[in-house]
């Protein structure tokens, strides 16, 4: 039983650079940018539309969205899962600090009208 | 089902779908989601000296989030050639305003008059992606994440940090929105 971290470390070492993880990863990355595209959240468009109060559509998506995530995080913290991987699955907290940083960098993040990399693949391409 | 997989999703199928790469990850191995950690992983990876913020083991910690980026461009791609390429429908209030700020193409996923190769060279067209590019990476560096990290999975988690880079996103987009576009137009 005392040994059982030491064994949880190893695994997760190991299953870091085993590719049929890094093809899992690969694979929710690809449907995710199918996603990314198909709901349009990506859309200079879209996001120009949000910030102009004049369509419910990103609120929805974004509201949804964390709904959904934080619905499955609850569940997943009390039934104490352990990920494919071997560890216990556990969120690390921020630190919050003045939090001046987090207002101050969110702003000038941005500033440029949130336009994710996907898009300026596409536009750019 | 074709028209599924090329026609843009209705919110409530493509929110929820959204959603469900946080405990996707989570189950899988352990991984918060989020996208704007690769810009570091990146610069760990290639930039020269010994910055302490960039001085760690980004294969250990940012493989798997750097395969993530490379699938998303993949599926990216996949979906721009699948789908119909017509304009996205945008509200009619939203067509006008930007039309009023002197954009008139409509087709893609962001304005060519400001973001493609020729646009590059026009003042806007720098500012935008040069300048607005610096932004991004010293914004999400300085916050600890963008769009993805904080506001899916942060708000989720109940992070009051979180909360408050959401605000600071809004007000950044706000402000880009009402008092940066009409100048750079």
């Amino acid at each position: 039983m005392t040994t059982r971290p030491q064994i949880a470390t190893a695994t997760r070492q190991k299953s870091e650079s085993i590719p049929a993880f890094l093809v899992i990863y690969l694979l929710l990355g690809v449907v995710f940018g199918i996603v990314l595209t198909r709901s349009e959240v990506l859309s200079w468009f879209r996001i120009q539309e949000m910030f102009r109060f004049q369509s419910f559509r990103m609120y929805g998506i974004i509201g949804s969205a964390i709904a959904t995530a934080a619905l499955s995080i609850a569940l997943i913290k009390r039934s104490k899962l352990k990920s494919a991987s071997g560890e216990t699955i556990s969120i690390p907290k921020k630190e919050l600090g003045s939090g001046a940083r987090y207002a101050v960098g969110g702003t000038i993040l941005d500033l440029d009208g949130l336009l994710p990399a996907p898009a300026r693949a596409h536009s750019l391409s | 089902m074709s028209t599924w997989l090329t026609a843009p999703w209705p919110w409530y199928i493509a929110g929820p779908i959204i959603g469900l790469f946080v405990p996707a990850l989570l189950i899988v191995g352990n991984k918060v989601f989020g996208i704007s950690s690769n810009l570091r992983h990146i610069c760990s990876a290639l930039a020269p000296g010994r910055l302490e913020y960039f001085s760690y083991d980004w294969r250990e910690s940012g493989l798997w989030n750097l395969v993530f980026l490379v699938g998303v461009f993949i599926g990216g791609i996949l979906a721009a050639h699948s789908g119909t390429p017509n304009e996205i429908a945008i509200s009619r209030e939203t067509r006008v305003a930007l039309v009023s700020l002197g954009i008139h193409d409509f087709s893609g996923v962001a304005p060519r008059e400001i973001f493609s190769w020729q646009a590059l060279m026009t003042l806007r067209g720098f500012v935008s992606v040069v300048l607005g590019g610096f932004l991004v990476g010293f914004g999400t560096a300085y916050a600890g994440g963008c769009t993805s990290g904080h506001a899916i999975s942060g708000l989720a988690n109940f992070d009051l940090p979180s909360l408050i880079a959401v605000l600071g996103f809004f007000a950044g987009g706000l402000t880009a929105t009402y008092f940066i576009l009409p100048h750079l137009l």
